[in-house]
């Protein structure tokens, strides 16, 4: 007699919400007309993310709730940072949503190319670049993408994982490649990302294979109880290896980083600042469950190799972000400094580590989803004008613009009173507690030469000469204001007041396996 | 010991903060509407927070308990973490609270006649309003990290200001200096604060200067060696002392603000502030005093080859701090001489740079003192007051300067030993070099036959401008008696430093260091007066010079050492980084540019190339992260 796995629905609620507005958007996107399809696939899209970040307070704070609870047969962990995290990407994916949806800036009514599959650069393709229709099946594939990686996070076993990774990197591989301008530069981002994503994959998955033969088991809590008892052989570690290179990819770790730059740039701006937000939190909310719960006994093994790669990805993301001329490659390479600092994070205790990084995770989210924001406005006859020199001078075109820019470069900086110190302090702090102190020292010498390059921007902005044909500041629409105002406004009170939200995170930080 | 709860007027001095910085975000976010009466706004907001720090200080004097808290909010409460941030109120912050607003509202004032003319002058008041906030948010914080909030804080004031003229090329370059070295001297505060959070769990004043007795002595060390390097890069001290000459780039009342007066004694603040922890750490404390006496030389030796007048008064702050920071290195005996030092030093140099300032107004804003010369008749209340701060300065007997800076050389001296001679040795030669590189500033500005260009014309700058220069010149005059004779500030501070003691046996009596110093100072303004003022000055600077004014001329070549040390490998590196982005990465880019418009055969090389490279660097990545857990396993 075959017994029913044990499923605790209301604990899915927020996967059920943002794979079922998903699968509806499919549904929408075959059967409904052409001219309703957008405002449909974009309030549907939003049910599905705010439904999924409602729900999961809910789950979280309900009197009675009891987060630390294993279910559908175990595959899935529903807990403390589980939560957190699955609020952070659905919260932060809403509002990539919103950045999706804003139709004021390209001429064109829309970042998206109107029909993905006509060759670049053909007379039908130029025919198509001022046409007003929208390609809507971006946000079914997004909402996707956002269930996986809520998926991602809450997985308790790594088959699991494995899935949930394919389901949100498929349909990120294709939205890249949806940019209605500069699209040979969008596609070869696509391209470049399955194949070096597919390339990850398969490490992941030989890395699963590895553990599996070592430990007989793919549940995380297996693997722990197996480490245990059994210790750690060669077998198990090189297997932890690969798990790690799989997700360290997604996380945009150095060495594994060298995608990040071209697919940032490459890919519509809404979708590189939904993947330099979400695809983060998704993918260090994995690496913390990997880490913490299935090898979080032999901590002794994983500690020296996170300390080096936490190493290596603060200076080459700091060194290499000194040159870049172009906007978007600049917060590519900021994107993989700050991957270094979180995994300082990493390496602190269960407790502390997990809670700092979880802010962390937050705060960068939020700012650097702004960030790439402020990027959509600023616009020449060509599309975005993303060329640092194309910036000069921004602050006497639009001083409101240019402002919020250099708070939230400020943030990502870490100068206090903006969240990005509050999270640097957090994480560093967790890292001293467990005697990194060279890393720390590391960490702050390279925050302070991360400093020097958004400085360079904001320096270019406000004490150059602006260009005589330089680009224009667009008049954001509704969607764009909001994601701006709700991002300063979330920077400056994690930055001011971020007592009750550590605490969240404090609250939060526990794992179950 | 722990503050008592505010009442009264001293639970709000939140506002002392919060007026400069509402004056800047009104004229920051106010645009060009503000242009017109902006200034007004921004003397006022300080005006008022010094009004209100003199109020607040003649309350605290009423108390018996001079040791004030002041809630404001819980910045961040949780389980293992507590930092909430206050104010504390006792006399050493409102000591600082009474000079920054103080000096800074009389700089306000003369800022309206110097900027009068720049297009930009809502702006410049904006940043100095920022200032005045940031400088007290730091002195009056009750914690490291409040602190360390307000040292940012002026650290991105300073920077805006100097580089104020950024069309101008070196004034963009002495900001970016200036923020690189402050940056150095950053981390190691930032350092410092995470160790007091691991180890004590608390950065508030109270919890660690309270349980310093409790940490290990490496420990309590390794504090106040980093505090100390902090200290170095605000205050200019050695080695991190390049940066402040370069400043002098900024509009001169930024020169004498924030440069002179306010923020570059922070250091001094922050080493008095951690007194217990350098008490603890003798270690530390003596490395203190080196850098003190080793900076005196410094900044004595460069101020005598240089022919800005600027740049001369910028290596004498250098100096001066120097002083100070060996003042506090001594220990007890010391502090209360140090901060007394500070406000006096902030008082006739402040003074001196806005006679500078007025000096360059009237020459059409040059700084080469050789192109000067015979300006006492034309400028005669900017020479009577500059005369009176550079006399206070050189320490002519009965002026400011004598009575605070021979307390330090005394100090000096009864430290004892073969050590306590060297430094008291260094201080009074130290002394005589200020006193020569003074009188030669004095004699080559405003004696002397004119050596002015064409079509220069020097004037007596506005009353707006002269008011000011006139109170800090009564101040220069008066405040070292009033504040070692009249009303001892080592009484005032005491509930902070401890009551004063008397050193039990001067090693030197007082008298005879009195003597001597005033010997060694009017030696060196002869020898001044021999070289400079009997022969006419040559208008360009002689060439064929002995090595010693060489040297001094590059400022001992500390720029050449920072250049070895710090810039060639780090420009070897960023070209490097440029030589790999170039070939790699950028490369393909640029290519993608390209081949937007032509070349899609191109591309398509380039792009299976490069993925396959990149694929390879994961690769290589993943054998080395295989290959070191191996290692960590088997080992």
């Amino acid at each position: 007699m075959i017994e029913a796995p044990d499923l605790s629905l209301a604990a899915l609620t927020p996967l059920l919400f943002v794979f079922g507005a998903a699968l509806v958007g499919v549904l929408v996107e075959s059967f409904a007309p052409r001219h309703v399809r957008q405002p449909v696939q974009v309030a549907l899209a939003l049910v599905g993310t705010v439904g999924g970040f409602a729900s999961t307070v809910f789950l979280a704070l309900a009197d009675g709730a009891d987060p630390g609870e294993v279910t559908a047969a175990g595959a899935l962990a529903v807990d403390g940072a589980g939560l957190f995290l699955q609020a952070t990407i659905a919260g932060l994916g809403a509002l990539s949503i919103l950045l999706f949806a804003e139709r004021g800036l390209d001429p064109a009514k829309s970042a998206f190319v109107a029909s993905a599959a006509v060759p670049a650069g053909s007379p039908r393709d130029r025919e198509l670049l001022t046409d007003e229709r929208v390609q809507t099946e971006v946000y079914p594939l997004a909402t996707f993408a956002i269930g996986g990686m809520m998926l991602f996070v809450a997985a308790n076993d790594l088959l699991v994982m494995f899935i949930a990774l394919e389901v949100l990197s498929l349909p990120l591989y294709l939205i890249c490649g949806l940019a209605r301008r500069r699209r040979l530069l969008s596609q070869e981002a696509a391209v470049k990302y399955f194949l070096l994503g597919a390339f990850a994959s398969a490490f992941f998955l030989y890395g699963l294979a590895l553990v599996y033969g070592a430990t007989g088991t793919i549940r995380l809590s297996g693997i722990r109880a197996s480490v245990t008892t059994e210790g750690t052989g060669t077998l198990l570690v090189l297997g932890l290896g690969l798990l790690v290179v799989g997700l360290m990819f997604k996380a945009s770790v150095a060495p594994f980083h060298t995608w990040t730059p071209d697919v940032y740039q490459g890919a519509p701006t809404p979708v590189t600042a939904f993947m330099a937000a979400c695809t983060k939190v998704a993918a260090f909310g994995a690496v913390l469950r990997l880490l913490y719960v299935a090898f979080g006994t032999a901590d002794w093994t994983w500690r020296p190799l996170v300390y080096g790669i936490a190493i290596v990805s603060m200076v080459v993301g700091v060194v290499l972000g000194l040159t870049q001329t172009d906007v978007k490659r600049m917060l590519a390479y900021s994107s993989i400094a700050h991957a270094g600092f979180l995994l300082t994070g990493v390496l602190g205790l269960a407790g502390s580590g997990l809670s700092a990084t979880l802010f962390y995770l937050l705060a960068y989210g939020l700012t650097t989803i702004g960030a790439f924001a402020v990027v959509t406005l600023v616009r020449d006859g060509d599309g975005e004008a993303t060329q640092l020199a194309q910036w000069a001078g921004l602050a006497r075109r639009s001083p409101l613009t240019a402002g919020v820019m250099t708070f939230l470069l400020l943030a990502l900086a870490g100068i206090p009173l903006t969240s990005g110190f509050t999270g640097k302090f957090a994480v560093f702090r967790a890292a001293t507690e467990v005697g990194a102190w060279p890393l720390v020292v590391v960490a702050l010498v390279t925050s302070a030469v991360a400093g020097y390059f958004y400085l360079r921007l904001v320096v270019l902005m406000y004490f150059s000469e602006p260009a005589e044909d330089g680009p224009s500041v667009g008049v954001p629409g509704l969607p764009t204001t909001i994601v701006l105002a709700v991002t300063v406004t979330a920077t400056l009170v994690l930055g001011v007041v971020p007592g009750s939200v550590l605490d969240l995170a404090d609250r939060a930080a526990a794992l179950v396996g | 010991m722990n503050p008592v709860p505010a009442t009264g007027l001293l639970s709000l001095s939140w506002l002392l903060i919060a007026l400069p910085l509402a004056g800047a975000a009104v004229l920051l976010l106010g645009g060009r509407r503000t242009d017109r009466w902006g200034h007004l706004l921004a003397i006022t907001t300080v005006t008022a927070s010094f009004v209100l720090a003199v109020l607040s200080t003649v309350t605290l004097a009423g108390l018996d308990e001079r040791s004030v808290g002041v809630d404001l909010f819980t910045f961040i409460s949780t389980g293992q973490l507590d930092v909430s941030a206050g104010l504390l109120v006792d006399p050493l912050s409102m000591t600082f609270a009474l000079l920054i607003t103080g000096v800074g509202a009389l700089i306000h004032v003369y800022s309206v006649g110097y900027m009068a003319h720049d297009p930009a002058r809502r702006r410049f008041f904006a940043y100095l309003n920022l200032f005045v906030a940031a400088m007290l948010l730091l002195v009056l914080g009750n914690s490291f990290v409040a602190l360390y909030v307000g040292w940012e804080g002026v650290g991105l004031a300073s920077y805006l200001l100097i580089a104020f003229w950024y069309t101008r090329p070196a004034a963009a370059t002495a900001a970016k200096k200036a923020f690189i070295m402050n940056r150095v001297g950053d981390v190691g505060l930032a350092l410092a604060i995470f160790i007091m959070f691991t180890q004590l769990g608390t950065t508030s004043y109270a919890g660690v200067l309270g349980s310093v007795g409790l940490l290990a002595g490496g420990t309590v060390t390794a504090i106040g060696l980093l505090l100390l390097l902090g200290a170095c890069g605000k205050s200019g001290q050695f080695p991190l002392q390049a940066w402040l000459p370069d400043a002098m780039e900024g509009p001169t009342p930024v020169s004498a603000l924030i440069h002179a007066a306010t923020m570059v004694t922070a250091g001094v603040y922050l080493i008095a502030r951690s007194a217990p922890v350098f008490d603890a750490a003798p270690a530390a404390q003596t490395v203190v005093v080196v850098i003190g006496a080793v900076t005196i030389m410094i900044g004595a030796i460069a101020g005598c080859a240089y022919d800005d007048i600027k740049k001369v008064l910028a290596w004498s702050t250098v100096s001066q701090i120097g002083y100070m920071f060996l003042a506090v290195g001594l220990g007890p005996i010391g502090y209360a001489a140090g901060i007394a030092h500070l406000l006096t030093h902030g008082f006739f140099k402040a003074g001196l740079f806005l006679g500078a300032g007025s000096v360059m107004h009237g020459m059409g804003d040059r700084t080469d003192m050789r192109r000067f010369g015979g300006l006492a008749t034309k400028m005669k209340t900017t020479f009577v007051t500059f005369g009176l701060g550079y006399l206070a300065l050189i320490g002519f007997p009965f002026l400011s300067g004598y009575w605070t800076k021979d307390a330090i050389i005394e100090a000096a001296f009864d430290r004892g030993g073969v050590s306590g001679w060297v430094l008291g040795g260094v201080a009074v030669l130290g002394a005589g070099l200020t006193a020569f590189y003074m009188t030669r500033l004095m004699l080559m500005t405003f004696f002397g036959k004119p050596r002015w260009e064409d079509g220069v014309h020097p004037h007596e700058s506005p009353a707006v401008m002269t008011l000011p220069m006139v109170v800090l010149a009564v101040g220069s005059v008066a405040a070292g008696f009033v504040l070692v004779q009249v009303a001892p500030l080592a009484d005032w501070l005491a509930p902070v430093f401890g009551e004063p003691e008397e050193a039990a046996a001067h090693v030197v009596p007082p008298l005879v260091v009195s003597v001597l110093v005033t010997v060694v100072v009017a030696a060196g303004a002869l020898v001044a007066w021999l070289a400079v003022g009997r022969r006419p000055v040559p208008t360009t600077a002689p060439a064929q010079v002995s090595f010693p004014v060489r040297a001094a001329r590059n400022a001992l070549y500390a720029d050449a050492v920072n250049e070895a040390v710090f810039m060639r490998p780090g420009m070897r590196l960023t070209r490097a980084a440029v030589l790999v982005d170039d070939r790699g990465v950028d490369g393909l880019v640029t290519g993608i540019g390209t081949g937007l418009g032509s070349s899609s055969t191109r591309l398509g090389r380039a792009q299976t190339g490069f993925v396959r490279s990149y694929a390879l660097g994961m690769l290589g990545g993943a054998v080395l992260v295989a290959g070191a857990l191996l290692a960590v396993t088997a080992g």
